[in-house]
């Protein structure tokens, strides 16, 4: 099995987000950077897959020079090989994204026989750009999986649904992307770090497009304002927090 | 045509009443659901292998309609498909608005970025345009309108089908679900340990709720990555919400932000939670959680 995994750079926000003066992007001169726990997910995924059936596993990322820190944290962990698409920052719309990745994907000397994404981005969250490369490769797709298991050139994909679940099949070469949930991502080894660091990176510099989607500006939206109220401090307040809740009606009074 | 999609989810209501601020809307039913005073024309998808749930053969059944605004719920099976329509077409995609309004030919939108930490405003062109809702960005309300109900079958082929649903499994009963419960007691670093949970779930079984968690405590595997409450795990509304030894991280925050009220338990005062509550308890929840689970139960003695 030859399988692929996409990983985005996204800032790390903490309590609350800053933007830059002009609303164009999160302000991150304070902030370190990291990927979505969705797509830290993947990379576990498409190690589990290639322990259990053979074969080798690529990171791909459209992003900054900088986004190599992500590349070398998945490599980290055991990713074999690393793909930059460099752009000079700023947001590539989904589209163009997506058609950057399948762009790379093609001029793999072996193809993917499973592509790997995150169901959402950590940050625009446009929850597309895996069909789309799907779609771009001619491959079948489903989104959103808590569950995979490789049978016989099939993909068992399983994904939550009404607090139960259903069972997708696919055919391989697939896409698919995954959620948070699906495994506990391992830790990278110090062995794995000192691997990653002198690994090469295959570097490419994709051609931006334009979107009929088009940001005007962000916002950090409103906070609805609460005034808390202290019932004490420490076990005494208990009796309060008892009071609380029949106020609310959850026990009897 | 505004073509509203219904998969079944009752969020699929809401997308069809936010539809209706672009004009008259039809839904595109796939299931048995009722749409009956929501919109004026309703399709209902029948097909022999539309029985069980496949994306792209969806995605073909919405295209075949030709609409020029399409409006889906911010649902798994909503963003799927309309990912599928868009692809399909190579148009663009948003997701999860909260507000629109056409103004000529450019759609003005304003999405949900961050799982909604951060709010993007955006023009849209071209045709169709393709938007999700995001969830309870606004209110099902019925237009007190007769719906006209018509089958409609898809001319669909064997691509449409590869991915598909082949089985389900039930939910488990029983079990008080995280996204439906009235009360949950939510549990972060501060718990300390996997054991630090039982006098949570002590708390949640005698006020009938359901315990949660942040990323932290499903990372250090002590709770189940079902009990994750935030912009990877579950979104929670609650009547109350007990946060112990959460700090209230944004990505936190935007799981638990529907519940009704906030009880935080914390042993620092500047926590960012504590800024978002109703009430706080301040100090070490070791002790005050088992002090409140004593005190209900010589209530109910
Ligand atoms: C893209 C992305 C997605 C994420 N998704 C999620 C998500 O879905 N859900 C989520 O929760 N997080 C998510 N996170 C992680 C998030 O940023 C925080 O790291 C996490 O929520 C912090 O968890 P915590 O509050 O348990 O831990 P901490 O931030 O370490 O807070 C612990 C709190 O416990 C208090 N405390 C400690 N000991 C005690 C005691 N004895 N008694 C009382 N109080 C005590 C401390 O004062 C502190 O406030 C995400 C992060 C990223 C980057
Ligand atoms: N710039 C990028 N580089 C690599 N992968 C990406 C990029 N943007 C999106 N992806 C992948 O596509 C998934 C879905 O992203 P999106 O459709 O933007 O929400 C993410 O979780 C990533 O796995």
């Amino acid at each position: 099995m030859n399988v692929g995994v996409c990983v985005k750079r996204v800032p790390e926000t903490g309590a609350r987000i800053t933007l830059t003066p002009d609303g164009q992007a999160i302000d991150t001169s304070l902030l370190g950077f990291t990927i979505s726990p969705h797509e830290e997910c993947a990379v576990e995924e498409a190690l589990r897959i290639i322990e259990k059936h053979g074969g080798s596993t690529t990171v791909l990322t459209l992003g900054p020079a900088a986004a190599t820190e992500q590349l070398q944290n998945a490599m980290a962990m055991g990713i074999g090989s690393a793909v930059l698409l460099e752009t000079n920052g700023g947001d590539w719309s989904a589209e163009a994204t997506a058609a950057a990745l399948a762009e790379a994907m093609r001029a793999q000397p072996e193809p993917f026989d499973l592509v790997l994404l995150g169901n959402e981005a950590a940050d625009t969250a446009d929850y597309q750009v895996g069909v789309r490369i799907a779609q771009m490769l001619g491959l079948p797709c489903v989104t959103g999986i808590k569950g995979i298991e490789i049978d016989n050139g099939n993909v068992i994909a399983r994904r939550e649904a009404g607090g139960g679940w259903e069972i997708f099949e696919l055919p391989l070469p697939a896409v698919v992307t995954v959620k948070e949930g699906i495994n506990l991502p391992r830790y990278a080894s110090v062995r794995g770090r000192l691997r990653a660091r002198k690994a090469l990176i295959e570097r490419f510099r994709p051609q931006p497009r334009a979107s009929a989607l088009e940001t005007i500006r962000l916002v950090v939206p409103q906070e609805t304002e609460t005034h808390v109220e202290v019932l004490g401090a420490g076990a005494a307040a208990a009796q309060r927090v008892v009071a609380v809740f029949r106020e609310l009606g959850l026990v009897a009074s | 045509m505004i073509l509203g999609l219904v998969d079944g989810d009752p969020a699929s209501l809401e997308a069809l009443t936010f539809a209706r601020r672009f004009g008259e809307v039809e839904a595109l039913v796939f299931g048995d659901m009722e749409v009956d005073g929501y919109v004026a024309r309703a399709r209902r998808a029948v097909h022999p292998r539309l029985d069980e749930y496949a994306p792209a053969a969806w995605a073909q059944a919405v295209l075949e309609l030709e609409p020029e605004i399409v409006v889906a719920p911010g649902t798994d099976r909503g963003h799927e498909v309309l990912a599928h329509v868009a692809a399909r077409i190579e148009a663009p995609l948003a997701a999860n608005v909260i507000d629109a309004k056409v103004d000529s030919d450019v759609l003005q939108l304003t999405r949900q970025r961050w799982g909604g930490s951060l709010l993007e405003e955006a023009r849209l062109t071209g045709t169709p345009k393709l938007l999700t809702v995001a969830l309870h960005a606004i209110d099902a309300e019925p237009a007190g309108i007769r719906t006209t109900v018509d089958d409609f079958t898809p001319t669909l082929n064997d691509e449409d089908f590869r991915a598909h649903v082949t089985r389900r499994e039930e939910p488990t009963a029983g079990n008080v679900r995280l996204d439906t419960a009235r009360v949950v007691v939510g549990g972060g670093r501060g718990v300390g340990s996997k054991e630090g949970f039982e006098v949570l779930e002590e708390l949640a079984n005698l006020l009938g709720g359901a315990v949660g968690g942040s990323r932290v405590v499903t990372n250090l595997g002590w709770r189940p990555h079902s009990d994750q409450v935030g912009q990877t795990g579950e979104r929670i509304a609650p009547d109350l919400y007990i946060a112990c030894g959460v700090s209230g991280a944004i990505q936190h925050i935007v799981g638990c932000k529907s519940a009704k009220r906030i009880l935080v338990i914390n042993k620092d005062q500047n926590a960012p939670i504590v800024a978002r509550a109703d009430w706080a308890v301040i100090g070490d929840l070791h002790e005050i959680v088992p002090a409140i689970v004593a005190e209900l139960r010589k209530n109910s003695a």
